[in-house]
């Protein structure tokens, strides 16, 4: 168990923003200023409609919000492999299944939340009314754990490959679709249900990514 | 196929040195031993934990030493600081893990290998990077081990020297 505990807490200092352990980068704030830059561009990209604006602006907001989950792609899983983490997890009896559920955990509190934060100021700067923002917020919280999830199992297929940073993001886009779709489509109406099928569609790929993720990483050994 | 009809055994105080010429698949068979691979065909059973040492550090490369270390040390239940003063690592416990030399760097696996305290040490390359002093001291630390009951293999190219150390040359099952 402590183990559990360990691993999460190493992820989390790499991860979560602001962390200096990204290599010293900075890499970490990247995805929450990136979200917040789509923000502010895209008024100006449209002009200032004020009602276009707040129509529209829940929707920017979930594809900067998929956009930001893509960024932390590559370096989410492999570099552990590279460096033999995952085998000196493994000869210590501690499963893929468990490092990689583990690390969905700590990838969606590393942008989940601060995005469900920076959706506040970047409602402002789309003029979103409060009841909008707050089915963005629920639609957000229903379906970036599926995000996550996506972004781990994702990152751990193509922790091998050499050109796994930008083919991992192609491969993450249309696999998000359904999380956009009723996350998103929560704010054309009834948005009770659909927020809740978003939440389903989490909860499932939540549930696949540790078996997928670990499978994935065994497979890259035997190659 | 890499080599066939490999058969050994290994009980407790066993020390066994795999040696042969690169490429002859030595890693492929200390893979293998550890469970991280699977032979073609054949049967492994051991009892008893394992460590291995490769040429992948598993220790976070911006992080000072002592910090990527203590993160193995949580997880294995060790002394943070086991080993590092005999492994010539304490003065460097504060600098992180990048700018340490290839043989530092091999001292520093080390002291995450022997902070394992596991009963069977598979060793892949060890001397790679080591100066005399560490070679002298791997070999003395290796002895200590199996004379305390523990299980050594130890694939390498170069000499390995300690009293009771087997030698199977690996391009006799070659194929």
């Amino acid at each position: 168990m402590s183990a559990v505990w360990q691993i999460l807490w190493r992820d989390l200092a790499r991860l979560l923003p602001g962390s200096t352990r990204a290599g010293g980068r900075g890499g970490t704030l990247l995805p929450l200023l990136f979200f917040l830059a789509v923000a502010t561009i895209y008024p100006m990209a449209v002009g200032p409609d004020a009602p276009l604006l707040a129509r529209t602006g829940g929707g920017v907001i979930w594809v900067a919000a998929l956009l930001a989950a893509i960024l932390p792609l590559d370096r989410l899983v492999a570099p552990d492999l590279e460096q033999g983490f995952f085998d000196q997890w493994a000869l210590r009896g501690i499963s893929e299944e468990a490092v990689i559920a583990i690390r969905t955990l700590a990838h969606w509190l590393s942008f989940g939340p601060p995005l469900m934060i920076a959706a506040i100021p970047a409602s402002a700067l789309l003029g979103i009314d409060g009841a909008t923002l707050r089915i963005v917020e629920l639609g957000l919280l229903a379906g970036t754990p599926g995000l996550a999830a996506i972004g781990v199992t994702i990152a751990a297929l193509t922790a091998g490959l050499r050109t796994g940073a930008a083919l991992s993001g192609l491969l993450l886009i249309p696999l998000a679709i359904p999380l956009l779709i009723f996350g998103a489509g929560a704010l054309a109406g009834d948005s009770g249900s659909a927020i809740a099928l978003a939440g389903a569609i989490s909860l499932v790929l939540v549930a696949i990514a540790p078996f997928a993720g670990g499978a994935a990483i065994r497979a890259s050994r035997e190659g | 196929m890499l080599f066939s009809g490999v058969s050994l055994a290994l009980e407790a105080g066993g020390a066994l040195h795999v040696a042969g010429p690169n490429g002859i698949g030595k890693s492929s068979l200390l893979r293998i031993l550890a469970g991280l691979a699977r032979p073609f065909s054949g049967e492994l059973t051991r009892q008893g934990n394992l460590s291995l040492l490769d040429e992948r550090l598993a220790l976070d490369e911006h992080q000072p030493l002592g910090k990527a270390l203590g993160f193995w040390c949580r997880i294995d239940g060790c002394a943070p600081t086991a080993h590092t003063e005999l492994l010539g690592l304490g003065d460097l416990l504060d600098v992180p893990v990048r700018y340490l030399s290839t043989g530092q760097r091999k001292r520093a696996a080390l002291a995450r290998m022997i902070g394992q305290q596991s009963p069977i040490w598979l060793l892949d390359e060890p001397l790679n990077g080591l100066d005399a002093e560490g070679v002298s001291l791997l070999e003395t630390l290796t002895h200590d081990h199996c004379t305390h009951g523990g299980i050594a293999v130890i694939a390498s190219h170069q000499p390995f020297r300690f009293d009771g150390l087997e030698t199977m040359q690996l391009a006799d099952f070659a194929q």
